[in-house]
């Protein structure tokens, strides 16, 4: 077990290392570098830039100053705001996160109820139902969905307030990005809660006189839920990236939008920042996940 | 009716799976009773309906599964008629069943002390101190070293034939009247299999329960029940003590069937295999099931089901050929 | 012979041999046996599948909405008159009433053109955009982008994971070691954001240097897109394709084939890559609604096709402007998306369940 955990760490250590390869070669490439001085309005923030960075040194020293910097908590200065990156991103990916929170712990608490309710009507009109409206929410590009809850229940029907910081009422936000995740994890709980129920292990446990509720809710739920587990990672992942559509729609001022903003404007060292921070966060995301797979399954071989 | 001799009879049963190429008949009216202490083998190959019979019994077949008609009387009374309640209570207290395959019939996530506590105290009194001592015993009544180590492993940690020996022990939780045992020893090592059969038997002497061994493996049948049953296509061909079975066989797919193991009496001759395949369950001939792959089938096997005919003293066949004999032998006469 | 008086005795007692004559107990021929074995109809692997997946509405129903689809797209440009790129002008002169028209609705100048002719202009169906320009078309333009790129994507998908997931399952030991690291690590990247960063930088990059060649008009951001999926997407498909082959490799006939001399190469695609068809078949169909998504998140960051070509998601995104005022343009794309993916995930596990492969 020691042995994954520190395998799976280092591959883990391993991805982040390619992104910021990736990422500060990339933005590099852009004709003018990513400090490109006529997009930075105020000279001062230029000569800050300059110096910071070291241009005038070769690539690769370069790359080695900036991950010197990023380690030490220095994630460079905004050329559009022309503060630190850091406090700004942290500050507003607290807005993010909260969001992020509630949107996870709904997808996944009717996720599972609505896959094991599924998985026991099969083929019956609640499965046939949930199945409809979770393809359904699969189906539509989170841009879409947001677009169109804001339209009907804000704007026409005018059932929630316009998100504002003063007045913040995160209940659409939180279902059009909760939908997609919400529908995966029905699915994927519904499949394997049929999968379980048709065990052996499930017979043997009615054999001995168990009674349904509880063949279904300790028996099979308890296995079938070790595979959910393992979206937990990816749908980090989904509602770090879909919470930037969510949050420029919505007009929330989180990392999301801070993000999309940072690409209209070429703001290459947020946009840089935010990547490496957003990987950062997805890759350690899909670490824990793998590990708790392994330590929650005990069918796993102990290495 | 409460005193009946028997602890278990099962009266013309009738099982049919629903699924979406039609009705699959399983079990085409099965009889047979049970008396307490005895061991009854049920033999056929696979789909004969041997298995569906033993789940009807116990009343765990699949989602798709129902039983269409007939009775089972535990003790003279009809379990078929029970609500799910009463059924969760005869299950596991008085009638256990022991599967095929000890990998996957234990739950993984759960340790064994887990699964066989849950057994015991579903059906007893028992707290949790007092069912963890009573699956300690009950691991070392079946054999398992050093019970209070392995209770708290997990199914994997366990090898093959422990596992079985754990499902047993799991069966024997509440000392049922009844053991239902489906194919026990198929998935396991020979010499492992020898262990089991005599684990059972040993059990059984000393518990004094009634067991229904379901098996395709005429060698194991052989050895301990006090009746044989042979079935094919959900219907029973053949039934009487293993003596009358193996050595005075009235049904052709019994004698194909023997003809194709290999004993002392057909040592130098070619083993011959029955020919074609297993009957297709979503359309049953009309007449006998077996007149498709039998050498002596006659006009009649293909129209008419044949009767169950005395042929011994505890001995019964249903074929169309022990008629015929006694046309002849009336003409002869 | 005991037992033979006996049962002889038993069988006297029982059987009232009146019932019969001789003729019953006549042998049965062969024909006549086997017409009492009736078997299921015997068919072939893909006819059953087949049929059970006719017996799926859900699917059926996909099927015939891609059909309409794509027959649409194929047909529709056609016999409209307009193109997606083109402000609509009447005799050749701008109409300035031409813009943000109602669907089935001319403009005043039309209106006047026709009257003054007698000819019949074709309608502008969904109405015109904020521009003068023709929705209809632009749909129709915009799905056939969208299917495009999705089955490109999914195209390149497929053949990259196949052919990496096959040599590594296949050769096995150190080589799929090696390949599987490389794997593990392309999959633990975020694909979403090394796209949107790619897409930013190629859009630096490429600017003006595809002028003139087929990819100008698709634009740099489609380009970023389908490296990043040639790059990245694949992972998914090569693990799934090696697992197959993991476990078909095993297969007796495999080995089979290889006792008696079969190459490599033979084996690899006559023997264990048919055997992974359905697996391949149903993971491509749902690999195209994926690029799908992809590409319309793309367009909203404004990363998506270049103008004025237009996709479902970009045509959606602009519509996003004035969907107070014009909802139905906001609509119209993102039920088209919708129709598509659901149909194609619909018809993927429709396959899945008519083949019954185990997915994971």
């Amino acid at each position: 077990m020691a042995k994954y955990i520190s395998k799976r760490i280092l591959l883990a250590i391993v991805s982040l290392w390619i992104i910021t390869l990736i990422t500060f070669f990339a933005m590099n490439a852009i004709p003018g570098g990513p400090f490109n001085k006529e997009k930075a309005t105020d000279p001062a923030v230029i000569q800050q830039l300059e110096a910071r960075y070291n241009l005038d040194k070769p690539l690769g020293e370069q790359y080695r100053l900036y991950m010197k910097n990023l380690l030490h908590g220095d994630w460079g200065i905004s050329t559009k705001s022309g503060r630190p990156i850091w406090n700004d991103m942290i500050e507003k990916f607290s807005v993010s996160a909260g969001l992020g929170l509630r949107a996870a712990v709904i997808a996944i608490i009717f996720g599972i109820i609505l896959g094991a309710i599924a998985a026991l009507n099969r083929n019956k009109l609640p499965d046939r139902l949930i199945i409809f409206f979770t393809t359904l929410g699969t189906a539509m590009p989170s841009f879409v969905l947001a677009t169109l809850l804001l339209l009907v229940f804000c704007l026409k029907l005018g059932l929630f307030p316009v998100f504002s910081s003063e007045n913040p009422n995160y209940t659409l936000p939180v279902i059009a990005l909760a939908v997609y995740p919400m529908a995966y994890i029905t699915r994927l709980t519904k499949t394997s809660m049929l999968d379980a129920l048709n065990q052996d292990y499930i017979r043997t446990a009615r054999a001995k006189g168990v009674s349904r509720t509880k063949v279904i809710f300790v028996h099979a739920l308890r296995n079938a839920l070790i595979p959910v587990i393992t979206y937990v990672g990816p749908m980090v992942a989904y509602i770090l990236t879909g919470s930037m559509v969510v949050e420029n729609i919505f007009t929330i001022g989180g990392l999301g939008s801070t993000f999309v903003t940072s690409i209209s404007t070429r703001d290459y060292p947020t946009i840089m920042a935010v990547t490496i921070f957003l990987a950062m966060l997805m890759v350690v995301a899909n670490l824990l996940t793998d590990i708790v797979y392994k330590l929650v399954d005990p069918r796993i071989k102990l290495d | 009716m409460a005193d009946s001799k028997y602890v278990l009879e099962v009266n013309d049963l009738h099982t049919s799976f629903f699924t979406d190429s039609g009705e699959v008949k399983a079990v085409n009216g099965i009889n047979f009773k049970l008396e307490p202490g005895k061991t009854l083998g049920i033999v056929g190959e696979s789909g004969s309906g041997k298995s569906v019979t033993a789940y009807s019994i116990m009343q765990i077949l699949a989602q798709t599964g129902r039983i269409t008609s007939g009775e089972v009387l535990y003790k003279g009374e009809d379990i078929t008629k029970y609500s799910e309640k009463e059924m969760q209570k005869f299950r596991g207290s008085k009638c256990s069943i022991i599967f095929q395959d000890p990998m996957t019939s234990l739950n993984p996530v759960f340790t064994v002390g887990y699964q066989l506590e849950e057994a015991i105290m579903l059906h007893t009194n028992k707290n949790r101190a007092q069912a963890r001592e009573r699956a300690i015993e009950l691991l070392k009544l079946v054999g398992v070293n050093d019970p209070e180590k392995r209770i708290h492993q997990y199914p994997h940690e366990h090898s093959g034939g422990m596992r079985q020996r754990d499902m047993i022990a799991m069966a024997l939780a509440c000392e049922p009247d009844i053991l239902i045992a489906d194919e026990p020893t198929t998935a396991l090592d020979v010499t492992i299999q020898a262990q089991i059969l005599e684990l059972m038997q040993k059990l059984q002497k000393e518990l004094g329960m009634a067991i229904i061994m379901v098996t395709h493996d005429l060698g194991v049948i052989a050895s301990m029940c006090d009746e044989i049953m042979v079935m094919y296509g959900g219907r029973v061909c053949e039934r009487g003590t293993a003596d009358d079975i193996f050595y005075a066989p009235a049904h052709e797919y019994t004698k194909g069937l023997l003809r194709s193991i290999p004993r002392k009496e057909n040592m130098n001759k070619k083993l011959v295999p029955i020919g074609g395949t297993p009957i297709n369950l979503l359309n049953m001939p009309a007449g006998c099931a077996f007149c498709p792959r039998c050498d002596e089938a006659m006009k009649i096997c293909l129209t008419e089901v044949p009767e169950e005919i005395r042929v011994g003293d505890t001995h019964l066949a249903s074929c169309w050929m022990n008629v015929k004999e006694a046309f002849e032998n009336s003409k002869e006469a | 012979m005991d037992n033979k008086e006996m049962k002889r005795s038993f069988l006297s007692a029982q059987v009232d041999v009146s019932k019969f004559n001789a003729s019953n107990f006549e042998k049965a021929t062969d024909d006549e046996k086997r017409q009492q074995d009736v078997m299921g109809e015997s068919t072939t692997f893909f006819k059953d599948g087949m049929r059970r997946l006719r017996k799926n509405p859900l699917a059926m129903g996909s099927i015939v909405v891609l059909v309409a689809i794509i027959l649409a797209i194929l047909i529709a440009p056609h016999f409209v008159p307009y193109s997606y790129d083109e402000v609509i002008t009447v005799n050749g002169q701008r109409d300035k009433t031409m813009t943000n028209l109602d669907f089935m609705c001319y403009s005043d100048k039309e209106l006047a053109y026709m009257e003054e002719t007698g000819e019949d202009l074709f309608p502008h169906i969904f109405g015109t955009d904020g521009l003068g320009r023709d929705y209809f078309i632009r749909v129709i333009y915009g799905t056939r982008v969208s299917l495009a790129v999705g089955v490109v994507a999914a195209l390149m998908v497929v053949l990259i994971g196949i052919i990496y997931g096959s040599v590594a399952g296949y050769f096995g030991g150190k080589i799929d070691l090696v390949m599987m690291r490389i794997v593990d690590i392309i999959y633990s990247l975020p694909d979403m954001l090394i796209i949107i960063l790619l897409s930013v930088v190629l859009k630096e990059v490429l600017a003006g240097k595809l002028a003139g060649t087929v990819f100008s008009r698709l634009g740099t951001n489609m380009i970023s897109m389908f490296i990043v999926f040639g790059l990245l997407y694949w992972v998914s498909m090569a693990r799934l394709i090696r697992g197959q082959i993991l476990t078909i490799k095993n297969n007796e006939y495999v080995l089979a084939a290889k006792c008696i001399g079969t190459p490599n190469r033979k084996i690899l695609t006559k023997h264990i890559l048919p055997n992974c068809l359905s697996v391949i078949i149903i993971t491509t169909a749902l690999q195209i609604p994926s690029a799908i998504f992809t590409e319309s998140y793309l367009s909203f960051l404004g990363l998506g096709v270049s103008i004025p070509l237009s996709s479902l998601g970009s045509l959606a995104n602009d519509a996003r402007a004035g969907m107070q005022s014009y909802p139905a343009r906001l609509v119209i794309p993102a039920v088209i998306i919708c129709l598509i993916v659901l149909a194609l995930n619909l018809l993927g596990d429709g396959l899945r369940d008519a083949f019954d492969t185990k997915l994971d």
